[in-house]
Parts: structure tokens; sequence; C-alpha cells
């Protein structure tokens, strides 16, 4: 389970605040996406069932791409874990 | 329902600070057509990668170069730099064009005589001549550009057996204010060798002295080392006439005029630096015409160019092998093409556009070829829209070099594809086959077999 810090600031535009690192940062509509659904506490399972139901994509694509999106909020230290 | 175009999930951390006054985005529009045909279609029939070549575009910078000198200068004959692409084909349309073959090896030379190039329009340049390709160049009268002294003695010695005497020139080397001086070929003007020459050439009765030949250096940043190098090469010509009573009947300038790629570590692009043809055009042009040639006199003036006459009609289309993410954290792109088939992105920033639609997100990438070798980085840093796998690119500006200096080293080079003026394609060179590649390949009858 991916928890986003909780102080993390977002809008739907995407830009994403760190408050405890002064770091901003400006997401593409779809990861704004993730984050919302994230913020409001959905499963990984069902986000990707919904970004499945939105987006054109393959499941495998999304599969490969979401690891990848994980590791850049963690990266960018917007994860509690 | 319609389901939304999909892009990978991105977010980007937001620098403060100064502006970058060149802005982050390089590409504003992805390329899909090249002279109006889809570069998918391009690769769904010829494969990826594949080098494409606008015939369109080699004759309008042909003749826009010529156009530039020949408005200043009266006799103006430029020979095709075979070394820079020959593929048959491309040398093809420049002789269609009215240029002249300029070779550096037997090999090359046999290439232009393959093509139906006259013997006597051949430039035969270079520091290897071996002696039956010296006695090919001789029966054929072509213009025998001598490097060295040893080759000089060689050809005088050759002379004896020759059904005509040589038409000769040298080549000479100088300070031009350009640094390193390219010395290692031809004869030094400063120090004498090259009027040493000049004057053995003379005396020894058996050359017929036509020309005179310089190539100052390659991407020239610098329109007036021309100007210097007319200068001297001038010097030369009327001293010849003047001591040695032989009558200079061209000065070959070479070569090096830049393209438009942008070398890389250059702090500016190309478009903004380099010199047009123009400049060099003006300074070479106006310079032979003020040293006081009689008008029955004034020497043709003979041009090498390579680079700058065929970059800009080359192209490399690709596809995204992988995404990956580096142990910093940084994005690394892995394509079908790499420093195998784009010699050139040792020297150059290369201009890299998606083929397809994109949006206005993108990131910072490491661009990597496919070969299992760490030397192989198209480009070390690029910002370009977000590319999936099995996305398609375009690579601008490889005309020049890149498919006479490609490598086989672990893949086998691909199609060479021409797009004519009608919007036609033609395929050129085929992709190699593991047979053609093992075709002059021995094995000794004790190595044929073996058990694991």
């Amino acid at each position: 389970m991916i928890q986003l810090r909780k102080n993390i600031a977002s809008s739907d535009s995407g830009f994403i605040f760190n408050p405890a690192t002064g770091d901003s940062y400006s997401a593409n509509p779809i990861a704004a996406d993730i984050l919302h659904h994230l913020k409001s506490g959905k499963s990984v399972a069902e986000i990707k069932t919904l970004i499945l139901g939105k987006f054109d994509v393959e499941a495998g694509q999304l599969e490969k791409d979401w690891d990848d999106f994980i590791a850049q909020l963690r990266e960018a230290n917007l994860t509690e874990n | 329902m319609q389901k939304e175009k999909y892009e990978r999930p991105l977010i980007q951390k937001m620098n403060a600070g100064l502006m970058n006054k060149f802005g982050t985005r390089t590409e504003y529009e992805p390329v899909k057509h090249i002279d109006n045909v889809p570069v998918k279609e391009i690769i769904k029939k010829y494969g990826s990668p594949v080098f494409v070549i606008s015939e369109r575009t080699i004759r309008r910078t042909y003749q826009q170069a010529l156009r530039a000198f020949r408005t200043r200068y009266p006799k103006v004959q430029f020979a095709w730099s075979y070394k820079t692409n020959y593929i048959n084909a491309v040398c093809n349309i420049f002789h269609q064009e009215g240029s002249w073959a300029e070779v550096v090896s037997g090999f090359e030379y046999r290439k232009a005589l393959g093509n139906g190039v006259p013997g006597n329009k051949i430039l035969f340049n270079g520091p290897e001549k071996t002696n039956e390709e010296l006695e090919l160049a001789v029966a054929n009268d072509s213009l025998i550009h001598i490097d060295h002294f040893d080759e000089l003695y060689q050809l005088i010695e050759l002379t004896d057996k020759m059904p005509r005497k040589p038409r000769v020139a040298i080549r000479v080397n100088m300070d031009t204010g350009i640094y390193p001086i390219w010395d290692r070929f031809g004869f030094n003007y400063e120090n004498g060798t090259a009027w040493n020459a000049l004057t053995k050439i003379v005396a020894s009765g058996k050359l017929e002295l036509t020309g005179l030949h310089c190539h100052i250096g390659t991407y020239m940043l610098s329109a007036n080392a021309y100007a210097v190098a007319v200068n001297k090469l001038c010097d030369l010509a009327h001293n010849c006439k003047s001591q040695l009573n032989t009558v200079i009947k061209y000065i070959d300038m070479g070569g090096g005029f830049p393209s438009s790629n942008t070398l890389r570590g250059a702090y500016l692009p190309a478009s903004d630096t380099n010199p047009s043809l123009d400049e060099f055009a003006e300074a070479i042009c106006s310079t032979l015409l003020q040293q006081g040639f009689k008008q029955d006199e004034l020497p043709l003036l003979m041009l090498e160019s390579g680079r700058a006459l065929i970059d800009d009609a080359g192209y490399l289309l690709g596809s995204v092998l992988a995404n990956k993410r580096l142990s910093d954290g940084r994005r690394a792109t892995i394509m079908d093409f790499g420093v195998n088939l784009l010699f050139t992105a040792f020297w150059y920033e290369h201009k890299i556009s998606p083929a397809q639609d994109f949006t206005h997100h993108t990131e910072d990438m490491v661009l990597y070829g496919p070969l299992c070798m760490n030397i192989d980085m198209v480009r070390e840093t690029i910002n370009l829209p977000l590319l999936n796998r099995g996305d398609h690119v375009v690579v601008h500006r490889v005309g020049a070099y890149n498919m006479t200096q490609w490598m086989q080293f672990i893949q086998m080079r691909p199609n060479v594809v021409l797009i004519d003026e009608k919007g036609e394609t033609h395929l050129l060179r085929e992709a190699e086959t593991l047979a053609y590649i093992e075709q002059l390949e021995k094995m000794p009858v004790h190595l044929k077999e073996f058990n694991l």
C-alpha cells in the first residue's frame, strides 16, 4: 500500500507542494489523477482499474509505468513508505 | 465511450532560480512526414532503424551552394567528396547536378569510374595511392593531388612507362589562424616545402603541374581562414607563373564548410554560430578576384564540399526499445540505433524529434543505442516528450559520414531509402544479412566441427 505524506498539497491541475522541504512539482494529467486517488485513500488495485477504464492503455504497460511512477514519488520524498 | 489518450504518469520538480534564456523545450511539433511521406509508412515498409535520404534536399542544397559561388566568381566547379557519402545513387545525384568526383583511395576511385564519371573529372586525393592506382589514374587523365615527397618520386618513377604526362596538383597545408593546423596532409607553405615540391615537379619535366589544393580543416567556423588560404595559394600560383613559367589552371579550396548540426558541448546552437555558405563564398571569391590574375588566366575554383551539401538531406528513423531509470533517478531511453549507425553522435548533439503526437510534458533523459557496449550513447542529455516502447523518432542531419563510417559491430546495417522528388521511395542499399557478412570468411577444415 502506497501512502502519500499527509501534508502534501496537490491541485487538480497537477501542482504538488511538499511543505516539509519547500519543493514543488508539476504532474501530468494522469499523474495528477493517480495522486488524487491516492489521497482519497483508494487502494492500488482500485486506482489501476479506474485508470484502465479511463485511459487507452494495456494492463501490462500500466503495470510497468506504475512501478516507475511510485519510484518517482519515492525519489521526490512524497511517500510515507 | 472513447478512452482518453494515455501518457505515462510523470512528476517533475519545479526549479526556482534564473530562467534559462533558451527555454527548456527543443521540440514543439512531431515530425510525422519526410518530404510528405509518412514516417510510419517508411518504417512499415523498410523496417526500423532505416536511413532516409531526400533527393529534393540534396539538389536544393547543391544548387544553393553553386549559386553562392557562381554569382561571385565566374569559374566554379564542385567535386563530390565520395568519403562523405558514397552510396552510388547519392553520388549520381551530385553528378547529375554537374559535380565531378573527389576520391581519397583506389576503392573510391574505382567507385567513381563505376558510376560513369569520366576519368579526367576525378580528383584523386589522399596519402595512399599504389603504383597500380596511379597508373590507372594517369591512363584516365585524372587529376592527381600529391600528398608527400615519397608519392612525388613514386609518380616520377612511374612516368617512364606511362602513356601520357600525369596532370598533378600538390596539397598545401598552412597556418590560416585555425588550430590545430592540418599539417599531416600535403606540403607546408610557411617552411617552403610546398614551393620546393612545385619546383621539383616542374624541374622533372615529367609531370604537368595543373593545380594547387588545400583543405584547411573540417567544420570550420571562420570564413576568414579561407581568405588567408586563398592568399597563400595564390602567392604560390603567382610564383609558379613568374619563376617556373607555369600557369596554374585551378585552385582547389577543398571543403570543411560546416553543416547546421550543433557540435557536442557547444553553448549555442549551430544556426546561431555557423557562418553561412554565402559568407564562405564571399571570403573565397572576393579574395581570389583581388589577386590580379589576368582575365584569361583566372584559375578555375574547385570545391570539394561534402558535409555541407549532404548532411541536411539524411534522416535516421528509429524506434524506442525500452525505458528505464538509472541509479541516480535519471530517465534512460534505449533506441534501436546507436553509435554503430550514428557515428556522428560522437561529435554532434543531433536534433531528434518524436514522430507521433505528444503532450507538452517532457523529461530529461539519456539516449542509449542497442549495443551491449558502454560507449553506445546517442545523446548524453536531451529533453524529449514522454516516449513509450515502440514510439518512433526522427534523427535529423545525418547524411554526412554516417553511411560511410557506420560500423558492422554487434548489429548489421539497415536499409537506406531515397525519397525522390515525386515522393516515391526507392531502396538504395539493402539491409545486411548474416550471409552477406559471412561471405568473405573461411573456415579451416579442422575447425568445422565440435562437440559440446
